[in-house]
């Protein structure tokens, strides 16, 4: 199930449509059949198959508090919430990169004919473009959540978000704002994104006063999350983990909720290693609590951060000056990392408190390579060999 | 007080230049604006009629009436062509006179990318390959404006002109061996399937981030103008890309940069679900190069011998008079947009089997083969199997081959090796070596 989910991003929705790309049909006779190939190639695709999930989603329990659920993935989570905020919130659009149709994700999914083509639009392909826009609709004083396509394809749009956005509060002295800017990316590894359909860019954004970065971990935390965001009076930047659109499933809230940004969320109580992650991360985290329990006897207390831009130092710090020990991981290249910013608060914080260096397990200092993500991505073994050598300092 | 009095000084100094410069007689210009200052201090009778705008930037004449220009000023671009949809000439005198030989070479590669395409499309569906976007129907484009440039001519393209890459001579081998990312990948298996790059063939290596290449191209352009090798560059690009900042500046600086380049803007419908209509609003992609003050031309991308034709042209004029080209070739993206996309969901099955039925550049050109005798029904059938057989001969290699040796995980990320990739890279052997059942070592190059 896995594999098939982390697969998505490339396969899409299977078309039932056969579009040959035939001329006149002249080559109407080849097919399927050109691929029966020999024995040894199909045993080599196999292999190929064996490693392509990194984690396994844990999901949430299913939260009580905010009236009758329903079972959606991640991206359904994400149109609920759109779905929510559009229909409470007449000056709400949203726009971005193909998203008329529902979006390469499926995350808009209905949303135009529910609500309208002047509501739910495609812009021309240009991220600059659409986040400049999407800060003139909260200008005005309307709510905007711009899309873009990819987190990798937010660089387009670095300026209009660091110069502009961040800065259009303090630079004039709140007469006007952008607060009712929300932008959304898919974020991360997906198995076989490669340099450009993989990257995790909080740590650009981190060092920007004026954003709040959040990055959910499941369905549940995604619509509250997101909620909060889009009613934050600051603009914010929401990364969706990819690979978690159809992977991950939970019960959620059929209404609208939020779920209070800048606070971390203690995940699993431990005495022994504080466990910081965020986003798809944070499942790995949970796996490698399990194997440092079974394995080491270690108590591991997991973490989810969740906000990025204004972190949570207390929750960490707290959790740090009980267990002496910190880990964390993020899949984006370790130096200039965020890991490296809450080392760095935990390190002055904490410093009597620590019983072993705080350890990062990171992606390595290099852009994200296709064929060798298996070697790249901070896995569970990495993170549980960083934990032994913790334990064992 | 003081910036009062320092302008004023300022305009004295002014007039004074201007009543030197017109006493020297000087050029045009500034006759005129000594003229005018004359004018004013002497009370002659003032013909306004007679005054022209002096803006810099801009040179026409004043209206005293309001009117907005019309945003069809430039519309209904018209489509170059040189055959009909059955292949037949149109004019004669527009006809390249290609030898059999060439036309020949030009059909034996639309029809291979064509099978290479489906043979790596199916490969994706069926989990052997992680990606791949197939070239369906814009074949013509690729093939014609390849065949009319200098192999010295540099490439930058954007992802969706493998046919390109083909016609140069890339070998089947090498663009299954990226699409695998397998040990013999010239890009060493960083990238996704369709990122193909040739140093040897002067075809710059794909990146995804859209448009980016546009600017790059002028500033190759410019470097290769310099150097006075008779080289251009050309750069592809889809009507999609063209709408991202990077495409205005690349045409806005080839043209004041005065480069040798052909931008070929490959306008096929769609970008990914979003349809021309909600990409720009204007008459397509070739009105805008009026407003870079760059020559442009509309043509039929799936008539490959337009194609060429105007890639010649264009290719001959902008290294011989250094300035750039804009040539948008009018095609459809018959496949999905990509393995990702299922385009059922934007488009109708009728739209799209128009043009693979009924407009298809491959069809196109085998009229006119088969019109003149060149290509028989046994030539067809011959060439279907010896084409198939290769590609499928390549694929297996392919598929068989390990993949790269993950030492090239680190490598290249700098022209060295640093100390701290170094120490990385160290550490991550360790790692494999220790926790080795967890790493798919057998399938990678030792
Ligand atoms: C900067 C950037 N934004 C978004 C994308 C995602 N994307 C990939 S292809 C594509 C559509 C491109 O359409 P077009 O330029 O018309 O080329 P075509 O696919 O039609 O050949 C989009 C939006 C990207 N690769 N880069
Ligand atoms: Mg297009």
């Amino acid at each position: 199930m896995m594999a098939a989910a982390a697969r998505f991003f490339i396969r899409g929705a299977n078309s039932k449509l056969s579009i040959s790309g035939v001329a006149a049909g002249a080559q109407s006779s080849l097919g399927a059949s050109l691929l029966k190939l020999s024995a040894s190639c199909n045993s080599r695709t196999k292999t190929q198959r064996r490693h392509v999930a990194h984690f396994t989603f844990q999901p949430d329990p299913v939260p009580t508090q905010y009236g009758p659920t329903q079972k959606m993935n991640l991206f359904q989570s994400v149109t609920s919430a759109l779905d929510n905020t559009l229909a409470n919130d007449p000056t709400a659009v949203i726009f971005g990169e193909d998203v008329a149709f529902g979006g390469v994700f499926r995350c808009t999914v209905g949303l135009r004919d529910k609500y309208g083509k002047d509501r739910v639009f495609n812009t021309p392909l240009c991220e600059q473009g659409i986040v400049g826009f999407g800060i003139g609709v909260a200008v005005a004083g309307a709510t905007a959540i711009a899309e873009i396509q990819f987190a990798d394809y937010i660089f387009p749009a670095f300026d209009q978000i660091v110069n502009e956005a961040a800065k259009y509060r303090y630079r004039s002295g709140n007469l006007f704002d952008c607060g009712n800017l929300t932008i959304r990316a898919p974020w991360g590894c997906v198995g076989h994104g490669s340099l450009y359909h993989s990257q995790s860019p909080e740590a650009f954004f981190a060092h920007c006063p004026g954003l709040k970065i959040v990055i959910p971990r499941g369905p549940v935390q995604a619509k509250g999350l997101l909620l909060s965001c889009i009613a934050d009076k600051n603009p914010c930047i929401f990364f969706e983990p990819k690979i978690l659109y159809r992977a991950a499933v939970e019960q959620v809230p059929v209404e609208a909720y939020t779920i209070p940004l800048s606070q971390a969320d203690i995940l699993e109580e431990g005495s022994d290693v504080t466990l910081v992650a965020w986003g798809t991360q944070i499942h790995v985290m949970r796996e490698v609590a399990n194997m440092a329990q079974e394995k080491l006897g270690v108590s591991c207390e997991v973490i989810d951060l969740q906000t990025i831009l204004p972190w949570d130092v207390e929750t960490v710090c707290k959790s740090v000056a009980k267990t002496g020990r910190l880990l964390i991981s993020h899949e984006a290249p370790i130096t200039g990392g965020f890991a490296a910013e809450i080392s760095s608060t935990v390190q002055e914080e904490c410093f009597l408190n620590l019983e072993a260096p705080i350890s990062r397990v990171c992606g390595y200092d290099t852009p994200f390579p296709h064929i060798f993500e298996p070697f790249y991505i901070p896995d569970k073994w990495k993170c549980f060999d960083a934990i032994k050598r913790m334990i064992n300092y | 007080m003081a910036a009062v009095r320092s302008m004023s000084k300022m305009y004295g100094l002014c007039f004074h230049a201007v009543r030197q410069t017109a006493g020297l007689k000087a050029s045009g210009l500034l006759q005129h604006r000594a003229f005018r200052a004359t004018v004013v201090h002497q009370q002659q009778p003032f013909d306004s009629s007679l005054e022209k705008p002096q803006f810099p930037g801009a040179s026409a004449e004043f209206v005293d009436h309001l009117e907005f220009i019309q945003p069809n000023v430039i519309s209904g671009i018209p489509v170059y062509r040189v055959m009909d949809r059955q292949g037949n000439i149109i004019n004669p005198s527009e006809d390249p006179q290609l030898s059999k030989e060439t036309v020949l070479n030009f059909y034996q590669k639309m029809t291979l990318l064509n099978t290479m395409d489906r043979i790596l499309y199916e490969s994706q569906r069926q989990g052997r390959i992680s990606f791949y976007m197939t070239n369906y129907g814009e074949e013509g484009t690729h093939v014609g404006s390849a065949a009319a440039l200098d192999p010295s001519d540099i490439v930058f393209g954007q992802y969706r002109e493998a046919g390109v890459l083909m016609y140069r001579g890339f070998p089947l081998d090498l663009f299954m061996a990226q699409c695998y990312a397998n040990a013999d990948d010239l890009g060493k298996g960083r990238q996704m399937p369709v990122h193909y790059g040739s140093k040897d063939l002067n075809f710059v290596t794909i990146s995804s981030p859209l448009a980016t290449q546009i600017p790059q191209a002028a500033g190759a352009a410019y470097a290769v103008k310099r150097e006075n090798m008779n080289r251009a560059v050309i750069c592809y690009f889809g009507e999609g890309a063209a709408s991202e900042g990077d495409a205005h500046a690349g045409f806005n600086f080839s043209a004041t940069l005065e480069c040798p380049l052909i931008f070929f803007c490959r306008n096929n419908g769609y970008a990914i679900s979003t349809p021309t209509n909600e990409q720009y609003r204007g008459d397509g992609i070739a009105a805008r190069g009026p407003g870079y003050g760059m020559l442009s031309i509309r043509v039929d991308g799936n008539d490959v011998f337009a194609v060429y034709n105007a890639t010649k042209e264009a290719r001959r004029r902008a290294v011989a008079e250094n300035q750039p080209f804009l040539i948008e070739a009018m095609t459809y993206r018959i496949g999905h947009h990509s393995t990702s996309d299922d385009s059922s969901a934007y488009r109708s099955v009728d739209e799209v089997n128009y043009w693979d039925k009924q407009d298809h550049p491959i069809s196109r050109l085998r009229h006119y083969m088969t019109a003149r005798s060149w290509w028989s029904e046994d030539d067809e059938r011959s060439w279907r199997k010896q084409s198939r057989k290769t590609v499928m001969e390549a694929f297996e290699k392919a598929e068989r081959r390990q993949k790269p040796n993950p030492e090239l995980l680190f490598t290249d990320v700098y022209q060295e090796m640093t100390p701290n990739l170094n120490k990385q890279r160290e550490s991550m052997w360790r790692h494999i070596q220790q926790y080795k059942e967890h790493y798919p070592m057998d399938l990678y190059d030792k």
